[in-house]
């Protein structure tokens, strides 16, 4: 079975129906973009796998696991991570203490061995640390480990959330926009580790504003068009279809 | 029957100057999203430079007057100098330095006047009027008819003046007031010395039935906030009905339960309505987006 | 020397020499007693710190947990006939069991509506030992009988001294065990983005709830300690303006800061004592206190001085 799959999805707000029916699966390793125009509900189907909201019907699953209306947390326990458009950095933490927290799902979380400083607590520690500094350098940060991520610079942050996220070892990775405001050196690395994320056998679904980051690294594109599945299909089948071009694409092809 | 009336009327009273306080506070929350912990203070000034200068052989009248133009003095200097600076801080910053300024006036006060209790003869003499057997002093009539006339004016200010407006647009979204050409700093000055003003007024009004002291700024905040939080924060209506709500709730709990406790039942109020509805009476719920 | 100071058991170890190190430079009795007072402050602060530096809630209500550890050891031995160091667990006990039970629903709140929800807590715990004479002797308070082990009787500065300075080592040896675990990761992802700190699995309601229990703990041992020192308690303990003073001592040292609840500790501990001339001028001076570094140090002490070396070398 699929790594994360939606099925007939719907949601309404004020009477709107912001998502109306929209069904997807991504499979472990594919990079799974959801694109569409402003309005067209890709916030909001994003906001349902995120476990932000529940679906008004339809349903979520992780694998054999049906997800529907879970909180992000426990979504985070059953292996779905994510990252945040504006970016929800711990800034007063450096970057490996960020990736750190990442692995809390992974580390013995009793509360009075913490107290006491017990060896098996320490060397935790270290192994937590070791699997941080892993992380940082996969996503080609490893120089920042010890800096305090209020000071690095913009593109940094956006790749230090996907390590972050990566460190709970999850199946299914939501990127929200992780491109936005990137600048095209930024966003050809955020690129790189997308697609190194997939290669991982990660299951990697996107919702993403830039045009040329979707067409190039993208296995499926899913577009939306106000809050209806519009097409589906490879980077050169979205681009070729008519309906796409009318409603999307004409300005960016 | 008349022990009920007698708990209504001296609860309305005091739950006249709760409101006070409490649209105070609505005021300079809504004009600048501070929680100003000091408002007790002006109340205090109100009462304590009224005694102290018509103790120096000034007029009563118009030491109340010197007394309003203190207070609301000292509303502007706590704008200017304390909250102005620090503003961008954190919500608990800004708690933590009007607290410090409360102290502060709370310290001054006591250092410049004195820590005795004080009062002044009442406006309209102080033979208490029977109604249905209850005893109802003319002040408290005094204290709600300038608590609902100050209402009331402060209302017509917001509606009908230019000024009034500007508030009004400031409260509701400050960004878009300054857009528009609105001096949204003066604003916000002019909301704490308005405030400062209807708390002088406040005390003043009260220290005939209540008596005053260098520390009634203390209670006076914290049920007022109480109150304030109770009609829904940032609600003026919700303000005044929650001061009398929060007043007749004290009067009656005790009267009927326990005086011992009196105190209580304003903090009660708080944790009650913080956990059931945040947003209070007449408030709207909080929407925190990402 | 930099990586000294950045090593985060630096604190501690810089705690244990100031503590071993006074009664060697000193023997006179007023000094020790202030020392005392000092490291019992500071060790409810560490406490606070937990909650507010590290986990970034806010409690203005802190006094009351200090004041049901006061009250605990003033009541139990002379009502109860409980020796003092089992009253002492037994206001411990009591005050993490309330900070337990009141914390769940208090902590859904968050910013001014956390800080005005604890400072009601705070109020009403106040109210009880003030209104309760019975047990509590009232607003005038009552007499504590001292802590007594194994037949030694702990009266004097010097023995107190010891006592709470060496559980301020210990306590700040057990935050700074905590803040470097996965628990002390978990409340520092909390007070920076607790959006994103759920979606990595935390549990954020339990781990909040957690910051406060402890601190509660930490804060009910400081206030027997004080009872048991001053062989006085009265219902000013668990006041307002008590918690205030803890929040100053937090927010003045630095928040986060392990060493900064000392400092701040210190700096509210000593200022009366140098204005002991002008103690009219004290309520003025802590007023004066808190709007100023609000607004012109909002780091606190220790965080800025050590920004301070950071850009010097």
């Amino acid at each position: 079975m699929s790594a994360i799959a939606a099925t007939d999805v719907a949601i309404a707000f004020g009477g709107v129906a912001a998502v109306d029916g929209v069904s997807f699966a991504v499979e472990p390793g594919e990079i799974f973009a959801v694109i569409g125009p402003n309005g067209a509900g890709k916030t909001s189907l994003f906001n349902i796998v995120a476990g932000i909201y529940p679906p008004a019907r339809g349903r979520v699953a992780l694998g054999a696991d049906d997800v529907t209306g879970l909180a992000p947390h426990l979504l985070a326990q059953r292996g779905l991570s994510r990252t945040f458009q504006n970016l929800q950095i711990f800034f007063r933490m450096t970057a490996a203490e960020n990736v750190m927290v990442g692995r809390h799902l992974h580390e013995r979380r009793a509360l009075l061995p913490h107290l006491f400083a017990l060896p098996s607590v320490l060397r935790q520690n270290r192994a937590t640390r070791q699997k941080a500094e892993e992380l940082l350098a996969f996503v080609g940060l490893a120089s920042f480990a010890d800096q305090p991520a209020g000071t690095m610079p913009y593109g940094a942050l956006k790749r230090l959330e996907i390590a972050r996220a990566l460190a709970t070892e999850p199946k299914v990775l939501l990127l929200d926009e992780p491109a936005a405001g990137c600048n095209p050196v930024e966003t050809a690395e955020v690129d790189a580790v997308i697609q190194k994320v997939a290669a991982s056998g990660v299951a990697v679904v996107l919702v993403e504003h830039d045009m040329k980051l979707v067409m190039k690294i993208s296995s499926r594109i899913h577009v939306l068009d106000q809050g209806r599945t519009l097409a589906e299909g490879t980077a050169a089948e979205v681009r070729a279809n008519p309906e796409v071009v009318k409603v999307y694409l004409g300005a960016h092809a | 029957m008349p022990e009920f009336l007698q708990f209504f009327f001296s609860g309305l009273t005091v739950g006249a100057i709760y409101a006070l306080v409490a649209v105070g506070f609505t005021l300079i929350y809504n004009a600048s999203d501070v929680i100003n912990f000091a408002q007790g203070e002006f109340v205090m000034l109100g009462g304590m430079v009224t005694f102290f200068a018509a103790a120096a052989g000034v007029p009563l009248p118009l030491a109340a007057l010197l007394a309003i133009v203190v207070a609301t003095a000292v509303g502007l200097l706590l704008h200017r100098l304390a909250i102005e600076p620090a503003r961008g801080a954190s919500a608990v910053s800004l708690i933590i330095i009007t607290i410090g300024a409360s102290i502060f006036l709370r310290g001054i006060s006591a250092i410049v006047f004195d820590k005795n209790f004080h009062s002044y003869p009442a406006f309209a003499g102080s033979e208490p009027w029977k109604i249905g057997g209850a005893a109802l002093l003319p002040q408290s009539v005094i204290v709600l008819l300038g608590a609902g006339a100050i209402v009331v004016a402060l209302w017509a200010f917001m509606t009908m003046t230019l000024t009034g407006k500007a508030l009004v647009a400031t409260a509701a979204n400050r960004l878009a007031a300054r857009l528009v050409g609105i001096n949204t700093g003066a604003i916000v000055g002019l909301a704490f010395a308005v405030s400062a003003a209807i708390g002088a007024i406040g005390g003043i009004l009260m220290t005939p039935i209540t008596l005053t002291s260098y520390d009634v700024g203390t209670l006076l905040a914290l049920k007022g906030f109480a109150a304030a939080m109770l009609g829904g924060m940032g609600n003026p209506l919700g303000a005044v009905i929650g001061g009398l709500a929060v007043g007749l709730l004290e009067a009656f709990s005790a009267g009927y339960i326990s005086s011992a406790y009196k105190d209580a039942i304003a903090f009660l109020v708080i944790l009650v309505v913080l956990f059931a509805m945040p947003q209070g009476l007449l408030g709207r719920a909080a929407i925190e987006r990402v | 020397m930099r990586r000294f100071t950045q090593h985060p058991y630096a604190a501690v170890v810089l705690l244990a020499a100031i503590v071993i190190a006074i009664p060697l430079a000193t023997s006179t009795t007023f000094y020790l007693r202030i020392a005392a007072l000092v490291f019992i402050f500071a060790l409810a602060v560490v406490g606070l710190n937990l909650l507010m530096g590290f986990a970034g809630q806010v409690s203005l209500g802190h006094a009351g947990f200090f004041g049901i550890g006061a009250y605990a050891v003033a009541v139990g031995p002379t009502h109860f006939a409980v020796p003092s160091w089992a009253a002492l667990l037994a206001g411990a006990a009591i005050a993490a069991l309330l900070a337990f039970l009141v914390g769940r629903p208090i902590l859904k709140l968050k910013g001014h509506y956390l800080a005005v929800a604890t400072l009601g807590l705070g109020i009403l715990i106040a109210m009880v030992f003030t209104n309760e004479a019975r047990f509590t002797g009232g607003p005038d308070g009552m007499p504590v009988l001292r802590l007594e082990l194994f037949g030694w009787r702990a009266r004097t500065p010097l023995a107190w001294y010891w006592i709470s300075g060496v559980t301020l080592i210990v306590g700040a040896l057990i935050a700074v065990n905590l803040i470097e675990s996965p628990t002390g990761r978990a409340f520092r992802a909390i007070h920076d983005s607790e959006t994103a700190a759920r979606t990595l699995g935390i549990d954020v309601a339990r781990y909040k709830l957690a910051a406060f229990v402890l601190s509660a703990i930490y804060a009910a041992v400081a206030g027997a300690y004080l009872a048991l020192f001053d062989a006085l308690v009265t219902p000013v303990t668990a006041g307002f303006l008590r918690s205030i003073e803890f929040v100053t001592m937090a927010v003045i040292g630095g928040l986060g800061s392990i060493l900064g609840g000392v400092v701040g500790a210190a700096v509210l501990v000593l200022l009366p004592q140098v204005l002991t001339a002008f103690h009219e001028y004290e309520h003025v001076m802590l007023g004066l206190l808190m709007m100023l570094f609000m607004i012109f140090l909002p780091a606190g002490i220790v965080p800025s001085l050590m920004r301070l070396m950071r850009g010097r070398s």
